[in-house]
């Protein structure tokens, strides 16, 4: 008896640490905008979000032709959007040569699409300061997985106004069943320094420049 | 009385504790981890966790383009149902679906397994019923805007935390005081042990007897446990222990026949369920409001109910372990007669404790159940 209960126990265990479930799945397009002195000034994002979500956010909302929304019918709920991602950091971290580096709200022209029964939220975020940086990294993912980001497949991530860099695009990708129990078994109290599987599931931009 | 049975009761009662502890832990996702800022640390999926949340990821996302599907064609529903009950019961092992407050409130109530499969039931069947009256009333009749969802899932929330602290409080005050007092007979009992009386000598007519008198109590009490209604039982048996084995919710009288037979329990479940069935499912939400502008409410609302069955199954799986586990922990509390009841005791305080904290942290916002984003 006992040994079904520390089975079953066990399996508990593996499916261990706590975890959300995603409710909103979004597709990135992301571009990093520079400043003709090399220095990268803003974060552009579009995100749009998955149909069930986008149904979801126009519900109740008035439209003159139904099943369409103008830019200024949506302004009031992009607001909203915007707003309320404050809370998160709009979920992208940049960091410069190691050091991260802080963001500051987005600028008032941020606007929603509704295209082909898709929400697209457009913002941009702009650097505090203006940095340069040989290598610059940008995440962007929600801790606790309320919400699933991935770039979109054709056009991931593009670099404006910055010819001399190379940027490199990370895609997470999804954990095997194999990879998954390796790292279950990794005690919880010991540093994992053997696999890095963090990189391999984020979203990561890389930017190297001269 | 021998070493081997006090070793397996610990094991046993820790068994318990973890049970509820993993219970909790999948049943919050923190807001502000500890009050620490989310630096770039990504989220690391570990491998079962990954493999469900992927599995019910890969339900929801099928789940808008069948419902599309059953538009066109009414087979399709079938195939919706079915995916919508696979999603309950992947979905269900994340958090927001009262796995960590049923399953303490049983093991502090000391309920059976079945009562604990009706409890799992009941509240999925109400949320799947909240998440339908919410979209029910305010989209399909009132047209009402997500954020005005939004908000009204916001009120709702506050009365089931609410009403969860209240619960947990309410078990933490006769538990702990049960756990109290046993704790303080017991060591008087040893005490009295120490100047050589022999445990039974002791009449109950003295006046200094009666914490001593639990111990033997507890003697008295392991060959009275075996009924489904163990609480009424030994509350029948032994006046002077009333208090200690009230139920939550205050029926500590002598039970009524009927009451041995089982309405009486599920009046003092209600309000379990109602804590946490009043919350509805984000993503059942979610769902309807989808099927409602694709012109098949009806659709999304079955979808909704087969989602809450799959929700169950879950709930009240995890909900049986944990009852299971302390089933065998109060065997083995049988063999022990004062040391074994007064962990099982603890183990009821710290249950209890449990429903508190995540009363009270759900209330603040300290840990987040889930979250309709933006909007």
């Amino acid at each position: 008896m006992l040994r079904i209960f520390l089975v079953a126990l066990a399996t508990l265990f593996i499916a261990a640490p706590a975890q959300a479930h995603p409710h909103v799945w979004v597709t990135m397009r992301t571009e990093l905008v520079y400043a003709p002195d090399g220095r990268i000034t803003g974060i552009r994002h579009a995100w749009s979000f998955d149909d069930m979500f986008s149904t979801f956010a126009i519900q109740g909302l008035d439209s003159k032709e139904k099943g369409r929304f103008t830019r200024e019918e949506l302004a009031p709920l992009a607001k909203v959007n915007v707003e309320s991602l404050k809370e998160f950091d709009y979920f992208t971290y940049a960091t410069a040569d190691g050091t991260k580096v802080a963001l500051t709200d987005p600028t008032s022209d941020y606007w929603l699409d509704y295209n082909d029964q898709v929400l697209t939220l457009n913002f941009t975020l702009p650097f505090k300061s203006p940095v340069k940086a040989k290598e610059l990294k940008i995440e962007i993912y929600d801790p606790t997985i309320f919400v699933d980001f991935s770039f979109d497949k054709q056009n991931p991530a593009r670099l404006v106004g910055a010819p001399k860099c190379k940027l490199d695009v990370q895609l997470p990708r999804e954990m095997t069943f194999a990879e998954g129990k390796k790292l279950s078994e990794i005690p919880a109290n010991e540093k994992n320094t053997t696999m890095a599987w963090g990189a391999q599931f984020a979203n990561k931009l890389l930017v190297h420049c001269p | 009385m021998t070493q081997v049975p006090r070793l397996h009761l610990t094991r046993y009662v820790l068994l318990v504790a973890c049970i509820l502890l993993f219970v909790a832990a999948t049943d919050c996702a923190f807001a502000q981890p500890f009050g620490v800022s989310r630096g770039p640390a990504p989220p690391e999926v570990g491998g079962f966790t990954g493999w469900i949340l992927a599995k019910q990821a890969e339900f929801y996302r099928t789940l808008s383009g069948l419902i599309r599907a059953a538009k066109a064609d009414g087979s399709a529903a079938y195939t919706l149902l079915g995916i919508s009950f696979l999603y309950g019961i992947f979905h269900a092992a994340g958090p927001g679906h009262g796995k960590a407050v049923i399953s303490s409130y049983l093991v502090a109530n000391d309920e059976t397994w079945r009562r604990g499969i009706v409890l799992s039931f009941a509240s999925a069947i109400l949320q799947a019923f909240t998440a339908v009256a919410v979209v029910g009333i305010a989209a399909a009749l009132l047209g009402a805007t997500a954020k005005a969802m939004g908000n009204t899932v916001r009120v709702i929330e506050i009365v089931s935390y609410a009403l969860i602290m209240l619960i947990g409080l309410r078990l933490l005050w006769v538990k702990g005081r049960a756990f109290l007092r046993l704790l303080r007979g017991e060591q008087q009992s040893k005490h009295a042990r120490g100047q050589g009386h022999h445990h039974h000598a002791h009449d109950h007519d003295h006046a200094h007897d009666h914490h001593h008198a639990h111990g033997h109590d507890d003697h008295h009490h392991a060959h009275h446990a075996h009924g489904r209604d163990r609480h009424h039982g030994h509350a029948h048996s032994h006046d002077h222990d009333h208090e200690d084995d009230a139920s939550a919710w205050g029926h500590a009288h002598a039970p009524e026949p009927q009451e041995l037979t089982g309405k009486h329990w599920l009046r003092r479940g209600l309000a379990a369920i109602i804590a946490v069935g009043l919350r509805p499912c984000s993503g059942a939400i979610i769902v309807l409001v989808f099927a409602l502008a694709q012109g098949l409410f009806w659709i999304g609302v079955a979808s909704t109910f087969v989602m809450g069955l799959g929700t169950a199954i879950t709930v009240a799986a995890i909900a049986t372990l944990a009852v299971g586990a302390r089933g065998l922990a109060d065997r083995f509390a049988k063999a022990r007669p004062g040391a074994g009841m007064l962990l099982l005791r603890g183990l009821e305080t710290a249950a209890a404790l449990v429903i508190v904290f995540f009363g009270a942290a759900l209330l603040t916002g300290y840990i987040v159940s889930e979250r309709l984003l933006g909007v």
